[in-house]
């Protein structure tokens, strides 16, 4: 009787404990692509968020990230990680989207979060940002800001996702002036156009000897280009700007950068991090805009002197218009359905 | 834009842009003119940019920047030398391994010393080179082609790539000649990595050489392997670069064919993606024969062993 007591007594504890340490400690797992954790752009900024989490949230200390530079990597990572009780795994990047949604039927049991891509599985959760809304707005401040009434759009590879970018931004633009040149351009049409500053400095070079006075580049590591040659043909007539994508670049280049459109990934990963320890994960399509954080523009000390209040309170007035719907801003991922 | 702006801005881009191919290229010469195949230029050029970017950033003095990514180009080219000549290993294998090096290593010291994988400190625009890397890749042109052409040196190293044993039988070591050639290409490419770090852009990020290594030993071969013609094809393909840029900027005007077809042809030709690809379609047609006769050394790829 009394050894049956014991027993019982020592499986509640460790039924207990299982549990206990189950819900207090997921295990987090997350998953960069090529560009790795230091591309000062989206995989950097899901890793900041990866890191502030382990941090400050009781995740297990056992959470890992790994860069996967190609398929079988990713193949890999996916296997030993759906292995080793990963509470949810976090895909980052669209370089990495068709892999993962070619292995995620695999392992219906596990959950996955997929940043910047839509996959519709019942184990997955889908954050994806309205670039569209960011691009339109920041748009609207080039041509606002442009004194030679022509702006230029530098993109890194030719994707979909990129040409979101460069539809919004032209319309935002031409909502301000509706007369404005905007040039475009891209990188490449290969992977390594999202490494490639030289090349987009070219670009740049030559869209500013066109007499664009405003780039925006949403072109990765590429973007930096793009900031040295508007430092480049800074003493020519007129002031050159460059604006920065995904992450704040203001810092880069104080005084050259005139913004930057922000993705709130670190702010995304960071939620969805708390909704797991909260048991309140949840699978789906969930979009970011300007309305939630997802996408905003960047003023901070670095940029605060390029604008008036007279232009801040335009681009709060559009801001907010844009999250009322009062604008409709085009989206190319709707256009080119139909 | 009038069309005198557009020639410059396409000049000054075919100038810049042909530069650290020319670097590389040469590089190549030298090691494939002694029969050492140099698949490996993408890596010490990937070597010599981060060191490049990195001495300028802890010195703040571009030149001792330039001669760093010089000397870690040829720390990689030690590194294959060892295996190719000494060793006799394949020298596809050990170039492809010797890249695949670079781009694994240069994260690694880059996180010890910035503490960041993929980029290092912004280097000042005060600290870079605005053309002086360009003008010596023209003179390293004239001086290795009269090097080629004028010195013993160069003859040994045109018989270490032709006729080892007629080299050996006449007294001059083949070993030492290639030790030499392999030596001086890793410190070429160095130099043309360290260009596009710390001339044409403000700091190393991760791969930025973005395959100009395999496009420099492609502009060597429709080159004939030989100094001048490769530099030529180095600025050809460097014309097509800034031809795509500049095209991609402009509006093409858009004639209106009556057949349709026609239209669809017209877009396709003038659509950027195919301008892309031009330099490519060059060398395939070009390397299969269509121009000229491109002869490699004879002994190209061959390790030579001295008591046969």
């Amino acid at each position: 009787m009394k050894n049956i007591i014991t027993s019982i007594f020592l499986l509640s504890i460790t039924l207990n404990t299982q549990s206990v340490s189950a819900a207090i400690n997921p295990k987090i797992c997350m998953i960069l692509d090529k560009a790795g954790k230091d591309d000062r752009s989206f995989n950097q900024a899901a890793y900041e968020g990866f890191q502030t989490a382990l941090k400050t949230l009781p995740i297990s200390k056992e959470s890992k990230v790994i860069d996967a530079k190609e398929d079988t990597q990713l193949k890999q990572a996916i296997r030993s990680f759906t292995k080793s009780n990963c509470a949810v795994i976090f895909s980052i990047g669209i370089n990495n989207a068709d892999a993962i949604k070619a292995l995620i039927p695999k392992y219906p049991e596990q959950k996955f979060v997929v940043i910047d891509s839509v996959i519709n599985e019942n184990n997955v959760r889908s954050i994806i940002y309205r670039e569209d809304q960011g691009a339109f707005l920041i748009g609207a401040i080039a041509a606002m800001k442009s004194k030679t009434n022509e702006i230029g759009f530098i993109g890194g590879m030719d994707i979909p996702l990129i040409r979101r970018f460069e539809t919004a931004y032209i319309a935002g633009a031409k909502y301000i002036n509706p007369k404005i040149k905007v040039f475009s351009g891209y990188v490449g049409i290969s992977i390594e156009a999202w490494n490639n500053p030289t090349k987009a400095q070219e670009l740049a070079l030559s869209q500013y000897a066109q007499g664009a006075d405003i780039i925006f580049h949403a072109a990765g590591g590429s973007g930096l280009g793009v900031f040295n040659a508007a430092e480049k043909k800074d003493n020519l007539k007129y002031k050159k700007y460059a604006i920065g994508c995904d992450s704040n670049q203001n810092w880069i280049k104080p005084g050259i950068v005139l913004t930057s459109m922000t993705k709130g990934v670190t702010e995304t990963v960071i939620d969805t991090i708390q909704s797991v320890i909260d048991d309140k994960f949840s699978t789906g399509k969930n979009s970011y805009g300007l309305s939630n954080g997802g996408v905003d523009w960047a003023l901070d000390k670095y940029n605060k002197n390029l604008f008036t209040n007279k232009d801040l309170e335009k681009i709060k007035k559009i801001k907010s218009d844009i999250i009322a719907e009062k604008i409709q801003v085009p989206d190319y991922y709707k256009e080119a359905k139909n | 834009m009038d069309w005198i702006n557009l020639a410059f801005s396409i000049g000054g881009a075919t100038i810049r842009m042909s530069a650290p191919l020319i670097f590389a290229a040469l590089g190549g010469l030298f090691s494939e003119r002694s029969g050492i195949i140099n698949i490996a230029l993408e890596g010490k050029m990937l070597a010599g940019a981060f060191a490049a970017a990195a001495v300028t950033t802890l010195t703040q003095n571009p030149i001792l920047g330039l001669i760093a990514g010089g000397f870690a180009g040829m720390l990689m080219a030690i590194v294959y030398g060892i295996f190719v000549i000494n060793f006799k290993a394949n020298q596809i294998v050990v170039g492809t391994a010797i890249t695949i090096l670079a781009s694994g290593t240069v994260p690694f010291v880059s996180q010890i010393l910035f503490q960041n994988t993929g980029s290092t400190p912004e280097i000042p625009i005060g600290n870079r080179f605005i053309y002086t890397p360009i003008i010596i890749a023209w003179l390293l042109v004239i001086s290795i082609w009269c090097l080629f052409k004028f010195s013993p040196y160069g003859m040994w190293h045109k018989f270490a790539g032709e006729h080892p044993d007629a080299l050996q039988t006449s007294g001059i070591d083949v070993i030492r000649t290639r030790w030499s050639g392999v030596l001086v290409s890793g410190f070429l490419a160095g130099l043309g990595g360290a260009t596009l770090s710390i001339c044409l852009s403000s700091s190393y990020t991760r791969n930025m050489t973005a395959g100009r290594g395999y496009m420099a030993l492609a502009a060597l071969i429709v080159g004939g392997w030989k100094p001048i013609t490769a530099a030529l094809a180095c600025l050809a393909f460097g014309f097509f670069d800034a031809l795509g840029i500049t095209l991609q900027g402009i509006q093409i005007p858009k004639p209106e064919f009556s057949i349709q077809f026609l239209n669809q042809i017209w877009s396709f030709f003038v659509s950027a993606q195919f301008i892309q690809i031009i330099p490519y379609i060059l060398t395939i047609t070009i390397v299969a024969g269509f121009v000229g006769k491109s002869r490699p050394p004879k002994a190209l790829g061959q390790p030579y062993l001295r008591n046969r």
